[in-house]
């Protein structure tokens, strides 16, 4: 467990770490101790308290919190045989982003998603979840052999954003993501996003284009990251906190404008304090929404994909 | 020397590149390439419609479109007030200019980006209007180009001008596949989430000399890697020997080359 120094849950960490003690030293018990309960209680109503009046900063700390579940573990919980497949055939395999099959209520889909690591090793291999033109390309090398065969598509986003360096220039990531837009908008098959953790931007985007956008409650998604927007508007990444409040990157706002189609609730306390319970969630969100596309014919699909996006922004006309 | 308009207004002007003291009238006429170094001055949305279209002629469309504060949105001051400055200071129209007219006596739809409006930024009303003249090009079956001056999309209206990127790749995939031909034309600067949508999406990437071309901007790359750029990363030159532009053309030569290219799609 990985416990975050944010003032706004410092009882709430704090709480954490004695049930999980406490938890410990019970092991083999079929009593929950006073004393357990006690602390369970005072979580709860902490968490109650806390959350009831969420800044828009605070929620995107929580999107990043390091507890929170990843694409993989999703993948695991929701899907059964899954088999990841790996590279773009063009340059190398990133780990930023794992893509593959596996079946969905006994139906073969195909599956992609941001994936960060947990340890810093494992952080540095999967570049803290941003990948490379070669990861966008790998995703799309992947959703047109969905096409091929038919099968649904399920997005997972959670990026700090497509990583912005010397050899992602040279490969193209603008060009990777621009490539994948341009087809997302045409495939004619399922495609569910599921906006999981943080959004960022265009590398997020890049496996954002589909029927449905879910997102879960305590995620973000924005065309900056609140400290990459206080350092250009106010040339101090510490105003992070009110950019974020500007920039109105939470999943409720995001609703309101037409941008995602439905909000998945966390588990009290958010993702972290339970992964099996939002699993079940997400996983049900998924099936609901893959029955309806299910009886659209694919002309029918696009169009509609079209006009939900030709729709999106808010302009005036006079 | 204010950049974004062309070259400087003044009777001398001084090149930003080689420092030669050039004639006002001279640089204008040479379509605002320094006649000494070759520098590309960056035009206006006006200007780029002008060169390209025959005898400048062209009728402007959508006119009516601006940009709305869907976000209520204030930095240093608001949006919505900013957005007005730049109109009276700019112009109304925002930061692109989509003309209808002839290349080459042939009907084609060329939206201008007009980097002097909030350095080209995207937002609703950029995607909106570009999105539009794609429409129209699928209604009467004309070829689109676009030319792209853009730091990117408009923080100011957050996710909104992030969904424009996937707006116009819509439209632009509907023209692939009804196969109208879509060039698009970098110029300096071309960065962000353009570059990362319709910008890379043409038919044929056609570049100005030594623009500025990228998905993430100089400073955020030195930020993330620590280390100075090399000289000339990033430039169209760069971009073209690393396989993401078929060619880089001089000012003097972009409408022929538009006329010739479309030609071969019509």
């Amino acid at each position: 467990m990985a416990i975050t120094t944010h003032p706004f849950l410092e009882t709430i960490e704090k709480l954490r770490v004695e049930i999980l003690e406490l938890e410990a030293s019970q092991v083999g018990s079929s009593e929950v101790s006073p004393e357990l309960e006690a602390a369970r209680n005072q979580l709860d109503a902490e968490i109650t308290k806390v959350y009831s009046n969420l800044s828009r900063w605070e929620t995107c700390l929580l999107a990043r919190h390091p507890d929170r579940p990843y694409t993989l573990a999703y993948i695991h919980d929701i899907f059964t045989d899954f088999t990841e497949m790996h590279g773009d055939r063009r340059f190398a395999d990133d780990p930023a982003l794992v893509a593959g099959f596996a079946r969905f209520d006994g139906e073969p889909i195909a599956i992609i998603g941001h994936q960060k690591g947990r340890d810093t090793a494992e952080k540095v291999r999967r570049n803290f979840g941003m990948p490379r033109p070669e990861g966008y390309r790998k995703a799309l090398r992947i959703m047109k052999l969905a096409v091929r065969f038919k099968r649904p598509i399920i997005t997972f986003i959670d990026t700090p954003g497509a990583y912005p360096g010397i050899d992602a220039e040279e490969r193209g990531q603008a060009e990777a993501i621009a490539d994948n837009l341009i087809e997302m908008a045409r495939l004619p098959v399922p495609i569910i996003v599921v906006i999981t953790g943080e959004g960022g931007s265009g590398g997020a985007l890049a496996l954002g284009l589909g029927d449905r956008v879910l997102m879960l409650e305590h995620a973000v998604y924005s065309v900056i990251s609140p400290e990459g927007c206080a350092a250009i508007l106010w040339k101090d990444q510490s105003r992070a906190e009110e950019a974020a409040q500007a920039l109105k990157l939470t999943s409720e706002t995001l609703k309101e404008f037409g941008v995602i189609d439905e909000i998945l609730t966390e588990p009290h306390g958010g993702a972290h304090m339970d992964p099996g319970a939002m699993s079940s969630t997400i996983e049900a969100g998924i099936r609901r929404h893959l029955r309806q596309l299910k009886k659209l014919r694919p002309e029918a699909m696009i169009s509609r994909r079209y006009k939900k996006f030709r729709s999106m922004g808010v302009a005036a006309d006079r | 020397m204010k950049k974004g308009q062309g070259v400087p207004r003044g009777l001398w002007i001084k090149c930003e590149r080689c420092g030669a003291i050039l004639y006002h009238k001279e640089a204008t006429a040479n379509l605002h390439v320094c006649p000494k170094c070759d520098y590309h001055f960056r035009m206006s949305a006006h200007q780029r419609l002008d060169s390209l279209f025959d005898g400048g002629r062209y009728k402007t469309l959508f006119n009516r479109i601006r940009s709305a504060d869907p976000l209520e949105f204030t930095d240093s001051k608001p949006y919505r007030d900013r957005i007005k400055i730049y109109q009276k200071k700019v112009g109304p129209q925002d930061a692109v200019v989509v003309g209808q007219g002839e290349i080459d006596r042939s009907q084609t739809i060329v939206a201008a980006m007009e980097y002097a409006f909030m350095g080209g930024s995207m937002g609703s009303a950029v995607g909106e209007k570009i999105a539009l003249a794609g429409e129209r090009c699928l209604d009467r079956r004309l070829p689109l180009v676009i030319v792209a001056c853009s730091g990117g999309a408009r923080m100011q209206e957050g996710i909104l001008s992030l969904m424009q990127m996937a707006k116009i790749s819509a439209v632009l995939a509907r023209m692939r596949e009804k196969r109208l031909p879509f060039i698009s034309v970098l110029t300096d600067p071309t960065t962000g989430g353009v570059t990362a949508s319709f910008a890379m999406q043409g038919d044929l990437n056609i570049a100005e000399p030594a623009s500025l071309i990228g998905f993430a901007g100089p400073r955020v790359i030195e930020q993330t890697i620590r280390q100075t750029l090399p000289e000339g990363f990033q430039r169209s030159e760069f971009l073209l020997e690393h396989g993401m532009l078929d060619r880089i053309v001089h000012r003097h030569e972009l409408k022929s080359t538009l006329a010739t290219c479309l030609g071969y799609f019509r």
